[in-house]
């Protein structure tokens, strides 16, 4: 009973995704001409692939956006992950002082 | 309707069936990861160009010819998925260790029984 | 945790420096070619879990310990904040500015500071992954940390 309630709401859900993608979104391979939302001005993604190799020095461009242009989100994700080992650590050692 | 957009809904939708319907704590956490996969490839999908390289300069481009920003793909969904993946690592981590403790307390994996027995 | 057979050991020790030497190709040239600190962390990460299932974890606890690994990432976050500080002080007046020279493009000593920052998440992520292996690992054996 419940795999079948379950699988129907899983279906509609899948419908519904399909249909807003294919009304909402621009179509597939349109990297600059985007107009998402009504928005007609120029892509940033074309400004940093125009203007990266130069202001940067590195040949490649993704890494250049992640560690140059978004520094800081690099770094808040190397504290999400210090966290997580910290945490991970944590609860082993709490697991095996109490089994004893 | 492309490939990609259809695939990554699939993928998505899946992750959701296993999350509702799956007694098991392990099996619902890789749900989790199923539907992290799908929403990366829809983001990715996002910055194509037809026709499109990839965005790196090799070989002949770096001497001055060449013509990278004309013919190049969207850099940015690429690096904010790279940070994606590295915060899923530390969410699936974490997850499962919580799933070893419930059952080492508990000595069951399904999330209904757990409700019910309260230590 | 014990190890495996005589086979599986020797080839482990084989392919130990191929792998090594693989991750810090990846992590070296990330401004060059794909790649980064991310992903060649985590294949050295790898290549020590190949080490601990292949000869038991008592042996290669013995060699790296927890205390170890805690260093290394500790070091490797430092390097990453230190090199965002170091905009600061020098003169640039900029949190991540430009320090090092940009040089010319395409050769390894290029980019500014990206090698930098590279190493410094190479070494961070390959600790972090391990510390994971090892807190998980120990509990399998039954254990205390």
């Amino acid at each position: 009973m419940r795999r079948a309630v379950a699988l129907s709401a899983v279906l509609f859900l899948g419908a519904l995704l399909l249909l807003a993608v294919n009304l909402y979104l621009p179509p597939f391979g349109s990297f600059p001409e985007r107009g998402l939302g009504g928005f007609e001005g120029r892509s940033i993604g074309q400004h940093i692939l125009e203007e990266a190799p130069r202001a940067t020095g590195s040949a490649n461009i993704v890494t250049s956006v992640v560690w140059d242009y978004r520094a800081y989100d690099t770094l808040g994700e190397a504290t999400v992950l210090f966290t997580a080992v910290c945490g991970v650590v944590m609860l082993f050692r709490a697991l095996g002082r109490r089994g004893r | 309707m492309s490939l990609n957009y259809a695939v990554a809904m699939l993928l998505f939708a899946l992750g959701i069936y296993c999350l509702l319907s799956k007694r098991n704590l392990i099996k619902m956490i890789m749900g989790l990861g199923i539907m992290t996969d799908g929403l990366h490839l829809f983001l990715i999908s996002l910055g194509y160009r037809a026709g499109g390289i990839a965005a790196i300069l090799t070989g002949e481009m770096l001497a001055g010819g060449g013509d990278l920003a004309a013919r190049a793909v969207d850099p940015i969904p690429q690096a904010l998925v790279l940070t994606s993946i590295v915060i899923n690592i530390c969410i699936v981590a974490l997850a499962l260790s919580l799933a070893i403790h419930v059952y080492r307390h508990y000595g069951t994996l399904n999330p209904f029984e757990v409700r019910r027995l309260r230590g | 945790m014990t190890g495996m057979s005589l086979i599986v050991r020797t080839v482990s020790r084989l392919l130990l420096p191929f792998m090594l030497l693989f991750g810090a190709y990846v992590v070296l040239h990330g401004h060059l070619t794909p790649g980064g600190g991310f992903q060649g962390g985590v294949i050295i990460a790898a290549s020590l879990l190949m080490l601990v299932l292949a000869h038991g974890m008592g042996r290669i606890q013995a060699a790296i310990d927890l205390l170890r690994l805690e260093l290394a990432e500790a070091l490797g976050g430092l390097i990453l904040v230190g090199v965002g500080l170091a905009g600061v002080v020098v003169g640039v007046a900029k949190f991540y500015g430009h320090v090092l020279p940009l040089g010319t493009l395409g050769k390894l000593f290029s980019g500014g500071d990206l090698p930098l920052l590279n190493i410094g998440t190479g070494i961070k992520v390959a600790a972090g992954i391990a510390l994971i292996f090892y807190a998980m690992l120990r509990m399998a054996g039954g254990e205390e940390l």
